[in-house]
């Protein structure tokens, strides 16, 4: 090992040790993805603490572990092992900790910023197995749940109870692995985010010790001891310490839905809508924007036929006469900006029909090219600087050669460009890239977050520096030195 | 309108979601301390009687349930969805384990005639024992019309005219009523309990009888011998070329 030259500042530390313990990881690994570098006889450790049938090293494992929905480069890890249960991944990471093997914990794969991706020479901590809900207490509006489970599997589980967990970032996301990136989605306007509905978490930390972030079996709706523990590991990607069990609060599942769906001549119009929505104070629980690309990318996709123009898919919930009185008052405003085809739906079919072009947005824009990958961004902006943002947006859009249709949980101030690439063509991911980061700087410069709900994984380290500032950053790399030490968990990730 | 009386019966099964695992005297599966919810198809069958009752065909539902003391849940689930009214026949667990369709389709055609009933709607089967007897036996003991795995109930002129799925595609018939209906996965997506319908469940009449009550005769007709896990998946072989491939399904016998 080199001698480096003894630097004071945490920041240069972390790098110092992580590049050492790299360098060893790596020292012989070739260049063919299909060996690994772990030594057979720690391997074999691992099978012999977790039982042989819970420990891969076959490469198709390996390359399913390795990458998410991001377009980010599959990297697979050099071993994937299943603990099931928080004893065992405690000894995984002792184990880690001891042979200075980076660690990735896995859930579901379906980040969209590269977060779960491997790293040559790491063990991939995947808690699918731990996948019991623990506790559910439906007086109470909670429920603990481990790190393997689901959000479809919890709403599942809950239906007879009248309760849901309505955070819906589109994908079947594990709930710890929401908890990790602090996750949003289509329903955040009305219910916020992970950061609002997580109330207690068990982590494993760096030396192998278990903690529960409120204290253990604490649930209640609010507190103020000590320090917030919880909301520190919320969002952490797994930089942190490993998170093992989630206690979340629930909501009560809507007497009635009411979606609707409106057309508009421009974007500026259908955009100046939400903002007044929101400003009306009118508890909307979903509020999308698609723009005229992304609506004619669905009708292909679906087989229908809205018409091809900035849109707004809406959704109130509450009792009969609740929904009435918002879809009415919306309906009003909808008018008053010009907008057309207000057309609104009770019965769960006809939702179901109308929120489907608007559900598989994701699909729709993948598939207007077969192979190809998407780059998502996920700017967020307050809602009064919304429409100028996403203008300017679609002005950058119209002159460049990447098709990036736009849709957008707008109620949030919070909007996606899908940028339809080919993972083959570097000069496509460079411009798409390039676009994403103007389009990040524009969004920070108005006060605004370069990432809303995705996180930042591994494209966008150098933009939270921009967004939080060197001492803000400088200050997180701190808590992170003094968490993780010998930097294992999740290295590469979040910070440069 | 509103002038039908539905009865619909609703089955306590071991949760679609839950890893079934076989008990250790292998005569049949884990069900302690295991989620059990409503049969999906009878969970179909629920909302298609609530929905006829919400455009005012149907004046009441009734939930019937054949079963163990747990079996209240369900019908309270069932309450919650909109049915005005259930009934418990109440058979101890062991006495259960022993009986199927057969019995539970008599229990239900007594329960059919002493509630006048017009119609009565099950699920098309149960996810536990996959029968797909109840409703055909129900219909037979009633000497009723049926119609089985309905995907599209409409009322046309005092009948019923119902789309069922069948192997060829689709298939509709009329049916006069009283008649029995055997709901299938397309039928309609049934609502979720609210949490105020499921506080005004608990104050809605719940019944219990004994099959004793409904003159039933609850010896067993089927022994269960053995219950086996499905043979574990082997390893798959990987041929370096298409003859091998050939020669090898040859060896099996499989071409």
């Amino acid at each position: 090992m080199q001698k480096t030259a003894r630097l004071f500042t945490t920041g240069l530390q972390l790098r110092t040790i992580h590049r050492s313990f790299l360098k060893r990881a790596l020292s012989s690994v070739s260049e063919d993805q299909s060996s690994i570098s772990i030594a057979d006889d720690v391997v074999n450790t691992f099978k012999s603490v977790l039982g042989s049938h819970n420990v891969s090293s076959s490469l198709a494992v390996r390359e399913h572990h390795g990458k998410d929905e991001s377009y980010h480069k599959c990297v697979p890890p050099d071993i994937v092992v299943w603990p099931e249960s928080v004893d065992k991944v405690c000894e995984v990471v002792k184990l880690c900790s001891k042979y200075s093997i980076p660690m990735v914990p896995f859930g579901s794969g379906t980040g969209l910023e590269g977060a779960a991706t491997g790293i040559r020479g790491s063990v991939c901590i995947d808690m699918t197995k731990m996948d019991k809900i623990v506790e559910v207490n439906p007086d109470d509006f909670d429920v603990t749940v481990e790190s393997g489970v689901t959000r479809n599997m919890l709403n599942s589980y809950l239906r007879d109870t009248g309760l849901w967990f309505p955070i819906d970032p589109g994908a079947d996301a594990t709930v710890c692995g929401m908890c990790a990136t602090s996750a949003s989605g289509t329903n955040a306007v009305r219910y916020g985010t992970m950061r609002e509905n997580v109330m207690n978490l068990q982590v494993v930390l760096a030396n192998g010790s278990v903690i529960d972030t409120a204290g253990k079996g604490k649930r209640s709706r609010k507190t103020s001891a000590g320090y917030n523990l919880t909301n520190l590991f919320v969002g952490s990607e797994g930089t942190l310490g490993i998170i093992t069990k989630a206690t979340i609060r629930l909501h009560g599942i809507p007497e009635s839905m009411v979606s609707a769906v409106c057309t508009f001549d421009t974007v500026q119009s259908a955009v100046d809508t939400v903002t007044q929505v929101m400003q009306c104070g009118i508890p909307v629980s979903r509020i999308e924007f698609l723009d005229e690309v992304m609506i004619d990318a669905c009708n292909k996709y679906n087989n229908v036929d809205y018409k091809i123009a900035p849109t707004l898919f809406l959704e109130f919930q509450g009792n009969d006469k609740v929904v009435d009185d918002q879809a009415k008052t919306v309906a009003e405003l909808v008018e008053y900006n010009g907008g057309s085809d207000f057309t609104w739906a009770k019965d769960v079919d006809e939702r179901n029909k109308l929120w489907k072009a608007r559900h598989s947005a994701w699909y729709s824009t993948l598939a207007l090219r077969p192979g190809a990958k998407g780059l998502s961004t996920d700017v967020c902006v307050p809602i009064s600087k919304l429409p100028e943002v996403i203008v300017a947006t679609k002005e950058d859009l119209k002159h460049s050669s990447v098709i990036g249709p736009i849709v957008g949980h707008v109620g949030d101030g919070n909007f996606h460009v899908f940028m339809n690439v080919d993972p083959e063509n570097q000069d496509e991911i460079d411009e798409a890239r390039r676009l994403a980061e103007r389009m990040a700087r524009r969004a920070i410069a108005v006060g605004g977050t370069c990432t809303g709900e995705h996180g930042i994984g591994l494209g966008k380290k150098q933009l939270l520096i921009e967004e939080i500032g060197e001492t803000g950053v400088a200050t997180m790399k701190q808590i992170k030195a003094t968490l993780d030490p010998k930097g294992l968990f999740n290295p590469d990730k979040v910070f440069l | 309108m509103a002038s039908l009386r539905v009865l619909v019966g609703c089955k306590r099964v071991i949760d679609y979601a839950v890893k079934v695992r076989v008990r250790p005297d292998k005569l049949g599966v884990v069900t302690d301390g295991v989620k059990h919810s409503m049969n999906p198809f009878d969970e179909i069958a629920i909302e298609e009687a609530v929905r006829l009752k919400e455009k005012k065909i149907a004046k009441e539902i009734v939930a019937v349930s054949c079963g163990p003391a747990k079996c209240q849940e369900t019908l309270r689930t069932a309450l919650a969805m909109g049915a005005d009214r259930a009934i418990h026949v109440e058979i101890a667990e062991k006495e259960y384990e022993g009986i199927g369709p057969l019995q539970v389709s008599k229990m239900l055609a007594k329960l059919a005639k002493d509630e006048d009933a017009n119609l009565f709607i099950v699920g098309k089967q149960a996810i536990d024992d996959d029968c797909n007897q109840t409703g055909q036996m129900l219909a037979s003991y009633l000497d009723w019309p049926q119609a089985t795995f309905a995907s599209e109930v409409v009322v046309e002129d005092g009948d019923l005219k119902v789309t069922r799925e069948v192997d060829g595609g689709l298939e509709t018939v009329k049916v006069k009523m009283p008649c029995v209906i055997t709901a299938d996965l397309r039928l309609n997506e049934p609502r979720y309990a609210t949490l105020p319908n499921i506080m005004k469940a608990k104050k809605k009449p719940m019944l219990k009888k004994k099959p004793a009550d409904l003159g039933v005769d609850m010896t067993p007709h089927v022994e269960v011998l053995k219950v086996d896990d499905p043979p574990t998946r082997e390893a798959g072989v990987k041929v370096e070329s298409a003859e091998e491939l050939v020669s090898k399904l040859k060896d099996v016998g499989c071409i």
